[in-house]
């Protein structure tokens, strides 16, 4: 039974992990073939680092990855704060329901309603063209604000309320007590709902999809263009690379949340 | 005691509620409003009536989806169930394991499937190798529930294995003591109490698999209009967007709605997103 049950979990791994595998592996092919390895090269990659469309599309997706996930850790942040001292509940459960709704809804209709608003409000102002880069970044902050919430809202719920209440005995406005004394004590959730923000709109299609234009692609919306009629071999070298920063980032998230875990089992200790 | 709240605290969701407002709201008002006028601006009902005409893809889509969500169920409930058995050291890694496909991007994953299935893929040169001749699966419907099984697994997987490891392990060596044999107890004890698990499972693997566009495309070769492809085509031109409105309508509420019976099923406890 043991031995039985251990096999079907390696067999599952395997054929998970087998596509992605292979996908590596050729991105090293001098070939461009994807059915026989003739020589182990970085032909694709130089290929991909010259291509200029796809460097733009690069940029593009950090810069969105990195402002959108700011702006929607500074609003969620300041949002679960909110959320946490709300005493009405019925406010809260429809901000809650709300807030959920990209969650819950599929992609595609995320990104084909948010289009229409765009579309919309471009037609009341008379834009012709309005989807493009500020579109994508609210879209990318808007589906990103219910997974920054639920990783900050714990925090807040854990957070000891006397020793707020000490700094306000101490001296502390309730602004200072906030920043001093809660805000650090909620790091860490910040800190993982920016990571979670930045990698979902590293990864985002879909949604991408609908309310961006030509001239501001994501790599993403690349990959997709360049893949959409025939076999690009650079293609297989741009996910490699990808693959490798994801494995990267989960490794150092992880990493980074042992360290803290430590910290506070030290600070458990010394009590 | 209950103190008094802060300014800060009092404003510090106004930001979110005006944004979530604007950009959650709004866009669902605006699929109403697309989905119940014509492209002059008048109020209509003929883009619901239009839908009849794509009651076949809608079928087909949720067969698909429901096959595929099917096949996510019986592979991913025992999945779950190994490595929550498994040991604590272990259970980490395969935790990360199970992870690590989920945070690739589901074009990179749907890619590389088809670059293994294609006619000059991997798996058939292999055949062409050991003497079978090649068979053609990129085009097949088979290639599309097998697209959505292999990108969605993961999401069936975490939700359970969750669920189980909560469990306390009383329960089955109560089981046990009562005289149940292993399998009396999984079937009588460890399913239903991890349905919640389950649900949360189904419903994470259904919706995507419902509104896919991409796998459809890259693995049924053209061959298969599913819903998420007839919305994507209908967002094309600003003249088809009322009738690409109504259609995104109708499955967003059908999804509501059978997320909403799915919860009822398991007395409210489906909030394990694990993200």
């Amino acid at each position: 039974m043991k031995a039985l049950s251990r096999s079907y979990l390696w067999i599952i791994f395997a054929l998970l992990y087998a596509p992605i595998l292979l996908l590596v592996v050729f991105s090293f092919n001098e070939g461009g073939s994807l059915s026989s390895f003739t020589g182990f090269s970085f032909r694709w990659y130089g290929e991909f680092f010259r291509d200029q469309v796809a460097l733009q599309a690069l940029k593009n997706s950090l810069f969105l990855a990195l402002a959108s996930s700011l702006l929607a850790t500074a609003i969620g942040t300041f949002a679960a704060l909110g959320l946490d001292r709300m005493r009405n509940r019925y406010v809260k459960g429809a901000v809650n329901s709300v807030t959920n709704i990209p969650m819950m809804n599929p992609d595609i209709v995320t990104g084909v309603s948010m289009m229409l608003l765009f579309v919309a409000v471009a037609g009341v102002f008379g834009l012709s063209d309005i989807l493009g880069k500020w579109t994508m970044l609210i879209a990318h902050t808007t589906f990103s604000l219910p997974y920054v919430i639920l990783s900050v809202l714990p925090r807040f719920k854990q957070f000891d309320k006397t020793l707020r209440e000490a700094a306000l005995d101490l001296g502390c406005t309730p602004a200072q007590s906030f920043f001093k004394v809660e805000l650090p004590a909620i790091v860490p959730g910040v800190f993982s709902g920016l990571v979670m923000a930045f990698t979902l709109s590293l990864d985002d299609f879909v949604i991408s999809h609908f309310v961006s234009s030509p001239d501001f692609q994501t790599l993403p919306l690349y990959i997709y263009n360049q893949t959409a009629h025939e076999v690009k071999y650079s293609m297989y070298a741009l996910c490699t690379l990808i693959i490798v920063t994801i494995l990267a980032l989960l490794l150092i998230v992880n990493f980074a949340g042992s360290i803290g875990d430590r910290r506070n089992r030290r600070r458990e200790a010394s009590k | 005691m209950k103190q008094k709240r802060s300014l800060l605290e009092k404003a510090a969701a106004v930001p979110h509620m005006v944004w979530v407002a604007l950009f959650i709201l709004g866009p669902l008002v605006f699929v109403l409003y697309f989905a119940f006028t014509d492209t002059r601006g008048k109020f209509t009902f003929t883009n619901i009536e239009l839908l009849s005409s794509y009651s076949h893809i809608f079928l087909l889509s949720i067969c698909f989806a429901l096959v595929a969500t099917a096949i996510c169920l019986l592979l991913g409930y025992p999945l779950a169930f190994v490595m929550a058995r498994a040991k604590p050291s272990r259970q980490k890694l395969l935790m990360i394991m199970l992870m690590l496909p989920m945070w690739i991007s589901l074009l990179i994953r749907t890619y590389s499937l088809m670059t293994l299935l294609d006619n000059g893929g991997l798996v058939n040169s292999l055949l062409v190798k050991m003497g079978f001749s090649p068979v053609t699966m990129i085009g097949t419907g088979g290639a599309v529930i097998l697209g959505m099984v292999y990108d969605f697994l993961p999401y069936m997987v975490l939700p359970i294995y969750t669920s189980i490891t909560k469990l306390d392990r009383k329960y089955m060596e109560a089981a046990a003591d009562l005289g149940c044999n292993s399998i009396q107890t999984l079937f009588r004890v460890t399913l239903p109490l991890t349905v919640p698990g389950i649900v949360s499972g189904i419903t994470m693997v259904f919706v995507p698999s419902i509104s896919t566009f991409y796998i459809s495309q890259k693995l049924g070769g053209g061959n298969f209009d599913l819903i998420g492809d007839t919305i994507e085509r209908q967002f094309k031109y600003p003249s088809t967007y009322h009738v690409g409105a109504a259609i995104s309508l109708v499955m967003m509420i059908l999804i509501l709605i059978s997320i909403a019976v799915m919860n009822r099923f398991s007395d409210g406890d489906g909030e394990e997103m694990i993200v």
